[in-house]
């Protein structure tokens, strides 16, 4: 029961519904209009015959008296065909005409009537309609001139059940039909409240199925399917990244809780302490610095760093970068090795796109090398190259290290992802995601590519374009 | 040095009173933005420390107001927000410094120090002179005991820095901010790095260091044992 009610309620068998009863309205409608005015015009020319009948009468009336009106009805109604005609004296004696009798009812009244009178056809007696005018005559005489019009009664019943029986059968079609779409649009979008169900109980890996018509069901179903599965993602992404969190901040936090444990148990005094408290101070300050990190990463990509854009030279960023960042690869005995570039100047957060470069510069020095204990100088370089393209500009940091296999690549810009080979150097696992955000944020990328061997980064950004017309 | 602290929670600025007193300092502390006013109206201080977000008025509007009537009392701005943009609000509003929560106190104090030591009028000194360690500004030469050594310009620009706060801790951050201009924290301590070339120019062939490493705070540059 409650399937048929449900399938009742679907918007398929509601719309069939409408849709039958306004097409039947206007069906029956425009049958109804059309029979009206068929009998209005018919009724015209019934009611103009009887007259031009009449009036013919009342002049065989007036020229031959009873005797000749009775005389002429006897003539008429040898050669009927559709007329009526009777003439009766004040007792209802029949002196003429081809109608037999009429009934007390009738015989009363007077002016126009409808009604049924007997006929034998054939031996057969059977009932016909009529319309007659009934006049009373002087000597309480009776004359009823009138048409027989069961034809047109005939006409009328077959259009009237004609339009019934069309009705019924467009209402059968009609709401089965609904019924039938209603059932197979049901069953489709069962099955995606089921799915969405299944999803909602935590199976974030269920998919609506297709039928593989592309109809608009299947499209629908497509978008669905691609927004579960950003979703699954999106979700996967928030508990690896929360999944990191925990384990990045735990590992610091227990080596700081520990540290600080091993102090107070020992014996030896102040300067013990201190050295702790020292420790402590820089585990905190780490700690502190990954939080800021996330923030700024958090900020990024909410877009919501709302500091004014101004315009600078890309190159002029690099070249201090590198000059930030030479002493430190000098002493791990990398070349870092500055190619030349011009002017190139984009629009956006200085600031912002140094520390990105600074950050894929850092990444570079500390992982992108072949591990060396004692490395010779030089051995190892990273090369850094400004590339002004027509619309970008590219910023290429090349190194020579050991690189990152191709299915790494694009997890190392999440936050917090680590390759195991690098786990166990310091670092927060942020830095190359807070340059891809800053790169996003700018409308530019950052790409990791191999760079045979090494990791080749590319921090893409889109030019500034002057303004033609601000000539200055 | 006396400072006046505006801020309004209570637990963070009895800590910031603390460490004032232990480094020798003397504090006022307000917990609200109109009576931080007041006091900076009314009385004297060396440097004040400011809330950006205090209840009734806050930390700009202060400083505005003070810079409106020519007070020109070094003004130290914190906040809890921290997007590059808050601190160019702050500084455009008459801030002479801005600093994020949670700071190190190490950090605050040594800023607070060195813009004590700003309004003083050595600043604009054409020589800094630590023990036999001189930079000449006008010839932009380094010299110790009378032998002249060469520095890059960025290495110049941080001893420069270092020297005018001779005797006095300066941050990690404060050199990134003062000598490259960036006020973002690397994730590798490049300045240490930078710190060692330049102690390898200035002190290496010396008896006596100059250049010290102050732990768990920053670097000072001065003469006398440590």
């Amino acid at each position: 029961m409650t399937g048929l009610t449900r399938l009742l309620r679907t918007t398929a068998f509601r719309f069939s519904l409408v849709y039958f009863c306004l097409f039947a309205a206007a069906a029956g409608a425009a049958v109804g209009y059309i029979y009206w005015r068929t009998s209005v015009l018919l009724s015209a020319q019934l009611e103009d015959a009887i007259q031009a009948e009449i009036r013919n009468l009342d002049q065989q009336y007036r020229r031959g008296g009873l005797e000749g009106l009775q005389r002429a009805i006897v003539e008429r109604s040898a050669t009927a065909g559709n007329s009526l005609y009777l003439v009766a004296d004040a007792e209802g004696r029949h002196l003429g005409g081809n109608l037999k009798s009429v009934s007390e009812e009738l015989w009363n009244s007077t002016g126009r009537v409808a009604f049924f009178y007997r006929r034998t056809v054939d031996e057969q007696v059977e009932q016909r309609f009529a319309f007659a005018v009934i006049f009373r005559l002087p000597n309480g005489y009776r004359l009823v001139v009138g048409r027989d019009i069961e034809d047109r009664r005939e006409f009328g019943e077959v259009v009237r059940s004609a339009l019934l029986w069309t009705l019924a059968g467009m209402a059968v079609v009609g709401l089965g039909g609904g019924i039938l779409i209603g059932r197979s649009l049901l069953r489709r979008i069962e099955t995606m409240t089921e799915t969405s169900r299944t999803i909602m109980a935590g199976d974030l890996s269920r998919r609506i199925p297709l039928t593989g018509t592309d109809d608009e069901f299947d499209r629908l179903a497509v978008s669905l399917n691609e927004m579960l599965r950003r979703i699954e993602e999106l979700i996967a992404g928030f508990k690896e990244v929360s999944d990191n969190i925990a384990h990045d901040l735990k590992t610091p936090l227990s080596r700081l809780r520990n540290r600080v444990e091993t102090a107070l148990r020992d014996q030896t005094g102040a300067q013990t302490y201190r050295e702790a408290l020292q420790a402590t101070i820089e585990d905190a300050d780490e700690l502190i610095k990954t939080f800021d990190a996330l923030l700024s990463i958090a900020r990024l990509e909410a877009g919501a760093a709302h500091s004014a854009d101004e315009r600078f030279d890309l190159a002029a960023v690099v070249t201090d970068v590198c000059e930030l960042y030479e002493p430190l690869a000098e002493e791990r005995g990398i070349r870092l090795e500055l190619k030349p570039a011009e002017t190139t100047i984009v629009e956006g957060k200085r600031e912002l796109i140094a520390q990105a470069v600074a950050n894929i510069l850092d990444n570079a020095i500390k992982y992108g090398t072949n591990g060396l204990a004692r490395p010779k100088p030089n051995l190892e370089k990273i090369s850094v190259s400004l590339a002004p393209l027509r619309e970008r500009a590219d910023i290429i940091v090349a190194d020579s290290g050991p690189g990152i296999p191709a299915h790494d690549r694009e997890r190392v810009l999440k936050r917090f992802v680590r390759l195991e080979a690098s786990r166990s150097l310091p670092g927060s696992g942020l830095g190359l995601s807070l340059a891809a955000a800053v790169a996003r944020l700018h409308g530019g990328s950052l790409t990791l590519s191999d760079n045979q061997p090494g990791l080749k980064a590319t921090l893409s950004l889109p030019r500034w374009v002057g303004a033609p017309e601000n000539n200055r | 040095m006396r400072v006046l602290v505006v801020e309004d929670d209570v637990k963070a600025a009895s800590y910031l009173a603390n460490a004032l007193r232990e480094s020798g300092h003397t504090s006022e502390l307000a917990t609200d933005g109109e009576t931080g006013l007041n006091l900076a109206q009314t009385d004297h201080f060396d440097v004040l420390v400011l809330d950006r977000m205090l209840p009734r008025l806050d930390g700009l509007s202060i400083v505005e107001t003070l810079r409106r009537e020519g007070n020109r009392t070094p003004v130290l701005i914190l906040s809890a927000l921290g997007a590059v943009d808050d601190r160019v609000a702050g500084l455009r509003a008459g801030g002479d410094d801005y600093l994020t929560k949670p700071y190190a106190f190490s950090e605050l104090l040594a800023r607070i120090e060195a813009l004590a030591r700003r309004s003083s009028p050595e600043e604009a000194s054409p020589k800094y002179v630590v023990g036999d360690l001189v930079l000449d500004r006008l010839a932009h030469k380094v010299m110790r005991g009378g032998e002249p050594i060469v520095v890059q310009p960025r290495e110049y620009r941080l001893l420069e820095y270092l020297m005018k706060n001779a005797g006095q801790v300066v941050t990690r951050t404060m050199l990134l901010e003062h000598v490259w201009d960036y006020h973002f924290d690397p994730q590798t301590n490049v300045i240490d790095v930078h710190i060692s070339r330049l102690r390898a120019k200035i002190d290496k062939n010396y008896e006596r260091p100059l250049l010290h490493t102050v732990r768990g705070a920053g670097y000072m540059i001065r003469d006398g044992a440590d």
